[in-house]
């Protein structure tokens, strides 16, 4: 089958790809486009561990047909940092030992991004109910509410 | 309908590796150039820590900052051997043997340092911020850095050291069938406040209690989270989940996360955790592994509250809502055994 091209905006950067016709967002990420940054996890949309942004939706991308994203943004977790500077969600995951084995933090730290964004100032009720879709067999969810927390408390400082 | 409350206790002696062949574990050391040295590994670690731990024990070993110590490992064909990252072992076994390594690499440090400032090796002594200096005497020092550039580019000598740890293999006595099957045990005890409802046999855990004994807290952060995530995956083997519910029969097995049920972010239990310390004679600085044991008790102490709360012994996991509902049906209703505490 021919391969299509598509254009779509990643992390604010224009790209332009030639995907497998029927082929998933998350496969056309990691093998075509080289962002290795979210995760195969299940491949049928139950771990959560490939959560992308999508016009700022999170959404499972294994279960997006890459045809669908043409002229959308889509934001992954290679594209949190600004340059050297961690985001405050991910400096907040480090610094509260919010990851283990760390599988699970790209999609965790994508659906925590598409909560803060819209609202800044979440409950612990909130962030879990954001984060719910989102498997983690290492921490026990408490450090990641705790770390979202923290950082929606220094990105609210920071626009003040 | 009535909500039950109910108290469990488990305690847990945990023992620390395996002695199959010994359980050796090797480590080797070497300095770059630059005075910075390597650790080269082949234990994984899958997110305990084990990175963090043997780092700091190198620093702490070599006299050298931990910033000057990269931890190379994981990769079996390069790497010298490891039995691997099981039964408690990694931070024991491989620390002990990053010690052995280490140490062997700082008396060839401090001899190549001596050489340079013309003093005997051991009136030499290190400050743990990248200098090495005549004890009794601290301004005659040199740096790690200028000590590891004299050994490799105008004494030809390396900076390297080579460790392994190996238990004494330990065979099982003919008469009695007595084994030494360990060096050190880890350990713990817990309590577990939960309720359960008689109507739906619904089991909810409200609160967490514990206290783990681990040597030396090496790294107390890296202990925590691993006692909180720990505590999380035994309270899903206790009530969540399972591959057959209905064990021989395959009936109603999950088949993907959907319905392989395990609690979520929804369903955090408050765990309070107090680490007491009492560092182990034949531990690397102390420290034992919280590994495993830190989801094992709760198993216990979730199916003793269960019984404290309504009478019902389930005697296999995870205990669902239906095992618990069964339970207080052959009693002819609930029975609680008693106010909690």
């Amino acid at each position: 089958m021919a391969k299509k091209p598509i254009s779509f905006v990643l992390n604010g950067q224009d790209t332009s790809v030639f995907v497998e016709q029927g082929g998933n967002l998350l496969d056309e990420l990691r093998r075509t486009v080289g962002d290795l940054s979210p995760k195969f996890g299940c491949g049928q949309g139950t771990c959560g561990a490939c959560t992308v942004l999508i016009n700022g939706e999170p959404q499972l991308s294994c279960l997006v047909l890459a045809e669908r994203v043409e002229g959308q943004r889509i934001d992954t977790n290679g594209g949190l940092a600004e340059g050297p500077d961690l985001h405050p969600l991910q400096k907040a995951f480090v610094e509260g030992f919010a990851a283990q084995c760390g599988f699970c933090s790209s999609g965790m730290l994508m659906a925590a991004k598409a909560l803060l964004d819209r609202n800044a100032s979440p409950s612990r009720d909130e962030i879990a109910e954001a984060i719910s879709g989102n498997l983690c067999r290492c921490t026990g969810y408490e450090p990641i509410i705790d770390a979202i927390v923290v950082a929606a408390e220094n990105m609210r400082r920071r626009t003040t | 309908m009535t909500v039950h409350k109910g108290r469990g206790f488990a305690c847990i002696n945990y023992p620390i590796g395996m002695n199959l062949g010994g359980d050796p574990s090797q480590a080797l050391v070497h300095s770059n150039p630059d005075g910075k040295f390597t650790v080269t590994l082949s234990s994984i670690d899958l997110g305990q820590g084990m990175k963090s731990v043997t780092r700091q024990i190198a620093s702490e070993t070599l006299g050298v900052p931990v910033e000057d110590v990269y931890v190379d490992t994981a990769d079996s064909d390069t790497g010298p051997h490891c039995m691997g990252s099981f039964a408690s072992r990694g931070t024991h076994r491989v620390g002990n043997a990053v010690i052995r390594a280490a140490n062997e690499a700082r008396q060839q440090m401090l001899a190549a340092a001596a050489d340079e400032l013309e003093v005997n090796a051991s009136d030499l002594d290190t400050d743990g911020r990248g200098n090495i200096f005549v004890k009794g005497a601290p301004s005659r020092s040199i740096t790690v850095s200028e000590t590891a550039i004299a050994a490799q580019f105008k004494q030809g000598k390396t900076l390297a050291g080579r460790g392994i740890f190996l238990v004494p293999k330990s065979d099982v006595d003919d008469m009695t069938g007595e084994m030494s099957t360990v060096t050190t045990f880890a350990h713990a005890a817990l309590i577990v406040d939960l309720e359960v409802d008689d109507e739906t046999g619904v089991v909810e855990v409200n609160e967490i209690n514990s206290a783990y004994e681990v040597g030396r807290a090496l790294n107390p952060r890296l202990v925590e989270q691993q006692l909180i995530g720990g505590a999380w995956m035994g309270v899903s083997h206790a009530l969540y989940e399972t591959t057959e519910p209905y064990y021989p029969s395959r009936d109603h097995a999950p088949l993907d996360f959907n319905s392989y049920l395990m609690p979520g972010p929804g369903e955090v239990v408050p765990h309070n955790i107090a680490i007491l310390e009492r560092p182990a004679e034949d531990a690397p600085y102390g420290g034992k592994g919280p590994g495993e044991m830190c989801a094992n008790p709760v198993l216990p102490a979730i199916a003793n509250a269960v019984y404290n709360a309504v009478g019902v012994r389930c005697d296999s996991l995870p205990i669902t809502p239906e095992k618990v509902l069964r339970g207080i049906r052959a009693n002819g209703g609930a029975q609680p055994k008693g106010t909690p505490g």
